[in-house]
């Protein structure tokens, strides 16, 4: 009979914060009222950000939550209180495709998971310290090897600025 | 409290026969319950300092009945919240209502973990502790969004709208005031960022070497876009009480009411206490090395002086409107700053001394200072122009010019 | 410590969440959520393929990661504001009334 392993201390972290975070993003997905989705949603976004921390990349987790929680859920919930009124009613409702639509993501899934399973996977890995040598590394790399990543992603959020002011102005005097 | 104070503690412990594991967890729990207890208590001086310094610049005496000076006001004035009847809106959301004032407390309490109040004095020394404090603004930033739009209230509503229109809008220039000191230092720890500070006079430490003498202009940047992150006045137009009642907080009574103002309170300290640490030298100061817990009073001055100028402010200045709240910071702090990280960067890399740079970096920041100072003298002239124009005859509009010094209207 | 394939199906599960959201919504907010979330789940695996990858110091997973991050904020900022220019113009965000182009 085999044992059970037991569960050290990080892994029973590890599943209690990830199960925090698909919870929430079932409850974005299934969530009958839209606010409650962005909320969901902002609720995932901290759920992945704390599995960055036991991933030891603390400078992507603290960014994860000042721009996805900060900026990305909150413009969610303000697009959604401009567009009120506009579902009369039931604020988040499904398509016609919705079980189709189920059906192909658990397809997909189980795809994903039986890939996943059949490989064998890297045993971890060497510590690391995590302390500004990684950051001011990663800081490094981003303006030497991936410099030219890094200006055309400045570029792109510049376009990206100045494309949504433009889109979303109100253009009657 | 890792470090000096919990080996020390832990030591202690273990020299009276204590293991050595429950010593250590013994030592952070009780840095852990001196956090959270440290917070109320503070709240209640802090509410008490403000009630006192508004009442002193508005010719009135302020709280004086319970306690000595007034000091235990507060305390009745909690029990008396605590003992109201907990109204809630009809079709207000239950769940979302009840969770933003929590996060609201959440978000600022938080802070308390990462402030460095002495020397090895702090809770955790986090790699990314400035991002950190300004990732816990952006959660603030929801818990407002959640009170407004579940109160089912619209000026709640309209209130959280504003709210968040200026927490982004002064996060961006105050992250860029950060990372002008972080350029400089090469570090986001607050203990370290504390302890660069010092300024060493033939072996013996003044700690004066505060980065505000360095970057006046990014501190300057800082306390307006912290004036803005705090919800104080000039920009307390969240809370307008002529035209949105009481901000995005309107529905809430008794206790919940409670948990945020006790938020508003702790958020301004905890940023004049950021502030202290970023650019007055956190607790640096004479014989700091020699006597340790110098360091403690030190840091504690410079918050409560950061408070206290910020209180000055709340009784003196008039609420600016949202037009010129997203104004100043888009278009004059943001470009500034901008201007002022990449002109410091490229100074920090010419082939001139120590001496030099620093020098080319004041002047830089006397510069933001100048422009800064400008863009508000001529806001509070056109202000002064327009008020007056209100109360003259129509006749004369247009013939106006701007009020002289100690002139009555 | 944690296996490498406990993350991997973390960021499964949230792809497949963010699959069916992006496909079974009528509101096109909510499709934006569900798109998200896949980035999300996108970033994840980067980051731990990173962790458990041999090379840590070359930090890949994390430039990249940094660099979807920025792309999300983008593209929420775009499509968000495409969504209030046809909300403004045909007053509604129901995915499946917005059919100009089908003929």
């Amino acid at each position: 009979m085999p044992t059970l392993p037991v569960p050290t201390f990080t892994q029973v972290v590890f599943v209690l914060i990830a199960a925090f975070t698909v919870i929430s993003g079932l409850g974005v997905v299934v969530a009958r009222n839209l606010f409650h989705s962005a909320l969901l949603l902002a609720a995932t976004f901290f759920g992945v950000a704390g599995l960055y921390v036991m991933l030891e990349a603390e400078f992507l987790a603290v960014t994860q939550i000042l721009i996805y929680v900060g900026a990305v859920a909150t413009l969610i919930t303000f697009a959604i209180m401009l567009t009120r009124g506009a579902m009369h009613g039931e604020t988040n409702p499904l398509n016609r495709q919705w079980g189709k639509a189920a059906l192909f993501a658990f397809l997909f899934l189980v795809g994903l998971l039986g890939y996943l399973g059949g490989i064998p996977w890297p045993a971890p890995f060497q510590a690391i310290q995590a302390d500004e040598g990684l950051i001011a590394r990663l800081g490094e790399q981003l303006v030497t090897r991936y410099m030219v990543s890094l200006e055309v992603m400045g570029l792109l959020l510049m376009v990206a600025l100045v494309g949504a002011i433009l889109l979303a102005r109100d253009d009657k005097p | 409290m890792r470090g000096y104070w919990a080996d020390l503690l832990s030591g202690w412990l273990a020299g009276l026969g204590v293991p050595e594991g429950i010593a250590l967890a013994l030592a952070y729990v009780v840095g852990g319950t001196v956090l959270l207890i440290f917070a109320p208590v503070l709240a209640l001086l802090l509410i008490w300092i403000t009630r006192k310094v508004i009442s002193r610049i508005q010719d009135r005496i302020g709280p004086n009945r319970v306690g000595p000076y007034g000091l235990l006001q507060t305390v009745a004035d909690a029990l008396k919240l605590l003992s109201k009847e907990d109204i809630m809106p009809a079709k207000a959301d239950w769940t979302t209502y009840n969770l933003s004032p929590i996060l609201s407390v959440f978000s600022v309490l938080m802070i308390v973990v990462v402030v460095p109040f002495g020397p090895g004095l702090i809770g955790v020394d986090l790699n990314v502790g400035v991002l950190y404090v300004v990732a816990l603004g952006s959660v603030g930033i929801m818990a407002a969004i959640m009170a407004g739009w579940a109160s089912n209230n619209k000026y709640a509503l309209v209130a959280g709208f504003r709210v968040v229109a200026q927490l982004i809008s002064y996060e961006v220039p105050m992250v860029l005031a950060i990372v002008a000191v972080v350029l400089w230092t090469g570090t986001m720890r607050f203990g370290e960022l504390a302890a660069r500070q010092s300024l060493e006079i033939f072996g013996f430490n003044l700690g004066l070497g505060w980065f505000g003498f360095l970057m006046p202009g990014a501190l300057l940047v800082f306390f307006i876009a912290a004036l803005a992150e705090a919800e104080q006045t000039p920009f307390d137009l969240l809370e307008a009480e002529s035209e949105l009642i009481a901000g995005f907080h309107i529905e809430y009574s008794g206790m919940k009411f409670a948990m945020f103002f006790l938020a508003q309170f702790l958020n301004s300290w905890f940023l004049g206490a950021i502030l202290a640490t970023l650019f007055l030298g956190g607790w640096q100061g004479p014989f700091v090395d020699q006597v340790p817990i110098l360091g403690v009073v030190y840091f504690f001055l410079k918050a409560f002086g950061v408070y206290l100028v910020l209180q000055w402010i709340k009784g003196t200045y008039p609420r600016i409107r949202i037009d010129q709240m997203t104004h100043l910071a888009w278009k004059v702090l943001v470009p500034l700053m901008v201007l002022l990280i990449t002109v410091q960067a490229i100074i920090q890399k010419l082939p001139v001394g120590a001496p030099a740079q620093y020098v080319l970096i004041f002047l830089a920041n006397v510069a933001v200072v100048a422009v800064v100072v400008q863009a508000l003298g001529n806001y509070y002239r056109r202000e002064e122009v327009r008020s007056k124009r209100a109360f003259e005859p129509r006749g004369l509009v247009g013939s106006m010019v701007p009020a002289e010094k100690g002139v009555m209207y | 410590m944690v296996p490498l394939n406990w993350y991997l199906t973390v960021a499964a599960l949230l792809f497949a969440l963010g699959l069916y959201g992006a496909l079974a919504r009528r509101n096109a907010i909510a499709v934006l959520m569900g798109i998200e979330l896949m980035l999300n789940a996108a970033n994840l695996n980067l980051v731990a393929f990173w962790r458990y990858g041999e090379q840590v110091m070359a930090l890949t997973g994390q430039v990249f990661a940094i660099l979807i991050i920025a792309l999300a904020a983008a593209e929420a900022a775009v499509g968000l504001a495409l969504i209030i220019a046809v909300y403004r113009d045909r007053r509604t965000v129901d995915v499946e009334e917005l059919d100009l182009l089908q003929g």
